[in-house]
């Protein structure tokens, strides 16, 4: 079957018999076999370490979690600088778990969680950091000091964790370039390869901010203005 | 770069080891030559054992006495003991930074029996024990500061005219430079050697050995590289692990008949050969987890169900899994002794790529996750200690030069044929049943691919992220812990646990 890589200089085109494999047996045996030049990640080959993951006809994938189809056209993520090939630079986009204060804070020690109440951030704690969400996100795309889609859902993770008492202090970390500058469009929810929607975790972190006091930037500055007639202002 | 504390490998061992280095009181660099949440850790499924008996009456003693039983005399007991008492306080610990462990309806951490266990012992966060736990101590190095450089890669250790580690030099895969970095004291956390055998492992690519070949080339002993683990469940055609946990719930294993032909929880050394066996009478084998039903299945083994799924095209709620035993995990490795400093002054070790001697000949399911947090707090706290004890040092060049002399290598002959041909006669020859006399052509084979090393070599002239040229230096080191392996089997006569002579 045929393959495209997105190469330093363009498509490149591959030939390759690997009918049945996954598309990162497939690039494995390009660079073992065809051309010991491409660059690409790769680690535990089974979904779970986050290495592997690129845009495959323009959709994001884990490149071990897919069947390769002939005619895949296979390009590094979105909206992040490309070291060489298929190989990004990962460093800005986990920099946001660090801004947003992404841990648990302040232990309760007398919280008691229980088979339901630990089920509450058990899908968030499922996130392999892949950054397919950051790929794929709008917002991202025109603000690079957006917090983005897997770092809210950590912060999520840890707001949401009966164990916190020290919710306030991510919330905070939250208010600029984070939760209200989120479209809500859900594109970070089809890619994840871990079935974890940021969009419906950010508008939790949105009404535990309201809570909390913190108001929609947006919305307030419409008001403000005396612009606000009830439509959305983006 | 200067630091206290140089740690290599931010899987469980390397970042639990910096976290406890940097609350000693020292300052920490961790390097990794991956990023530190795709390390081997997060592929851990089935547990973590502590003996809290939660799920029915268990102690410390069973712990020890069910851990020294699986070790067939080669491990240590203190050590063992210490692992063991330690593990009511890990697993409070990690409860503690956030883990997301599975619970009961009463609101204790829940537990699974794993093989060999005589209770129900191991924490577990669904199939997801080690991703979660990895992903936490992330985070908490996170909130504490820790320093962590991503894509470096460990060349060689720096010494001082006196013996001691005092260093490391490191290539920066990104930039293609080279760069020293200086420390008081070294901890090696880079992980096991199961991917020697290629595609005849569970692990991730990365499980090459690197820090044990580099510290043996320094001069600190290796000790049991012999003792390989075979995992009894691997995906008959790709190797990906099917987690005990999948036993330990109830499942079954088949032979082409649909007999069951063993006991399930027996131990892995056990199990492995008992499924071998039945291989080679030209059986094929199965995993057979569907009396337990979809509920459960997607509750508790929703990971397993995906894999194999994408990889055997089966799905296990309707469908036997085809399986064969593969290298999981390797318990030989640096010595080390109760305060995990290898035989060299400075260099500690923790993790898989140390032994601690708590695993013997085959460890239990369960203990390699207890054993990264409470050895990766020894070795971080010993480190710093020492480091801050020792804060004079004069490192001397490196005499290591492998990456500039392999650069003008002839590569006339492909090392990733190479690499393959390894994996299959590791596999084959140095696997789950040994002989004598295919351990020596095994040798054979490391012997003369090492003497052809200098016909191999790079064919990327990229100085900007070479995987080529990591993957070849990743090579060097395979021959090296492969050489490791086998000259341990052949002295080894006797069998014992992982080690399996026919003859």
């Amino acid at each position: 079957m045929k393959i495209s890589v997105k190469r330093e200089d363009g498509f490149r085109e591959y030939e390759v018999d690997a009918r049945d494999a996954t598309l990162l047996e497939a690039l494995v045996k390009i660079k073992t076999e065809l051309d010991n030049t491409l660059a690409f990640s790769s680690g535990c080959r089974s979904g779970v370490c986050g290495s592997c993951s690129v845009r495959v006809n323009s959709k994001g994938v884990l490149a071990c979690a897919r069947k390769v189809q002939d005619g895949d056209r296979v390009e590094p993520l979105n909206n992040v600088n490309v070291i060489r090939d298929l190989v990004v630079d990962m460093e800005k986009s986990l920099s946001f778990n660090e801004k947003s204060k992404a841990w648990l804070n302040v232990l309760d020690s007398n919280a008691q969680l229980n088979d339901q109440t630990q089920m509450i951030n058990e899908l968030q704690s499922d996130c392999v950091l892949c950054g397919l969400c950051y790929s794929a996100c709008p917002v991202y795309s025109v603000n690079s000091e957006f917090l983005g889609p897997f770092a809210l859902t950590r912060v999520w993770k840890y707001v949401s964790d009966k164990r916190e008492l020290g919710a306030i202090e991510k919330l905070d970390a939250i208010q600029t370039n984070g939760v209200w500058d989120c479209t809500l469009c859900n594109e970070c929810a089809i890619v994840c390869p871990q079935e974890i929607s940021s969009k419906a975790d950010i508008e939790k972190l949105r009404a535990k901010s309201s809570m909390a006091g913190y108001e929609d930037p947006t919305f307030a500055q419409s008001f403000s203005f005396g612009s606000f007639d009830g439509s959305p202002s983006f | 770069m200067k630091t206290d504390v140089l740690i290599i490998g931010a899987g469980g061992a390397g970042l639990v080891a910096a976290l406890n280095a940097k609350e000693t009181g020292a300052s920490v660099i961790v390097l990794t030559k991956e990023y530190p949440t795709r390390s081997q850790t997060c592929m851990a499924q089935g547990g973590m054992n502590a003996a809290l008996g939660n799920a029915g009456e268990d102690s410390v003693e069973a712990h020890i006495q069910n851990t020294l039983k699986s070790a067939h005399g080669e491990a240590d007991e203190e050590a063992v003991r210490f692992m063991c008492e330690e593990a009511i306080t890990a697993v409070k610990w990690l409860d503690d930074i956030g883990v997301c462990f599975s619970r009961t309806e009463d609101g204790k951490i829940a537990q699974r029996r794993l093989g060999g266990a005589s209770a129900h012992r191991a924490c577990y966060a669904q199939d997801y024990t080690g991703l979660k736990i990895l992903h936490a101590l992330y985070d908490k190095c996170l909130k504490e500061g820790v320093q962590i450089l991503n894509e470096k890669y460990l060349l060689s250790l720096l010494k001082d005219e006196e013996g001691g580690v005092c260093g490391a030099q490191i290539l920066d895969i990104r930039s293609g430079e080279i760069e020293n970095y200086e420390a008081n004291a070294v901890v090696l956390a880079s992980g096991g050697y199961s991917r020697v055998y290629g595609k005849n492992s569970t692990n991730s690519t990365a499980s090459t050995g690197d820090a044990i070949a580099v510290a043996q080339r320094a001069g600190a002993s290796l000790i049991d590289m012999e003792f390989v683990q075979f995992h009894p469940t691997g995906l008959k055609n790709s190797s990906i692990l099917i987690s005990e946990s999948a036993r330990g719930e109830g499942g079954y294993v088949l032979n082409s008949k649909g007999e069951r032909f063993t006991d399930e929880l027996a131990p892995r050394d056990e199990l492995s050969r008992a499924i071998h066996a039945e291989i080679s009478k030209g059986e094929e084998v199965f995993l057979d987890i569907r009396h337990l039903g979809e509920a459960f299945i997607q509750k508790q083994l929703p990971q397993e169900r995906k894999l194999a799924r994408l990889y055997e095209n089966v799905d296990p709620v309707t469908d036997l899994i085809p399986v064969k035993p593969v290298a999981h995990y390797t318990m030989g490795g640096i010595a080390v002794d109760h305060k995990s400093q290898t035989s060299l002054s400075g260099l500690f070790a923790c993790g898989e790529c140390a032994n601690h001697r708590v695993h013997g000949a085959n460890r239990l399911g369960g203990n390699s996750l207890l054993e990264i947090v409470v050895f990766g707090k020894e070795a971080g706290v010993n480190a710093a200690k020492h480091a801050l004890a020792n804060r004079t040092h004069s490192n001397l060049a490196p005499k290591e030069n492998f990456i500039n002399e392999c650069k003008e290598f002839k590569n006339e002959l492909d090392f990733y044929a190479s690499r393959d041909a390894i994996g299959e006669t590791l596999y084959k020859k140095v696997g789950i049943v040994r002989k004598k006399s295919e351990l020596l052509e095994a040798r054979t084979m490391i012997e003369e691919l090492k003497a052809s090393l200098p016909l191999m070599g790079v064919s990327d002239k990229s100085k900007v992220y070479n995987t080529n040229l990591v993957e070849f230096l990743e090579f060097r080191n395979i021959l090296d812990v492969s050489e490791a392996i086998i000259n341990g089997a052949i002295k080894r006569e006797v069998s014992s646990g992982a080690h399996f002579m026919a003859e």
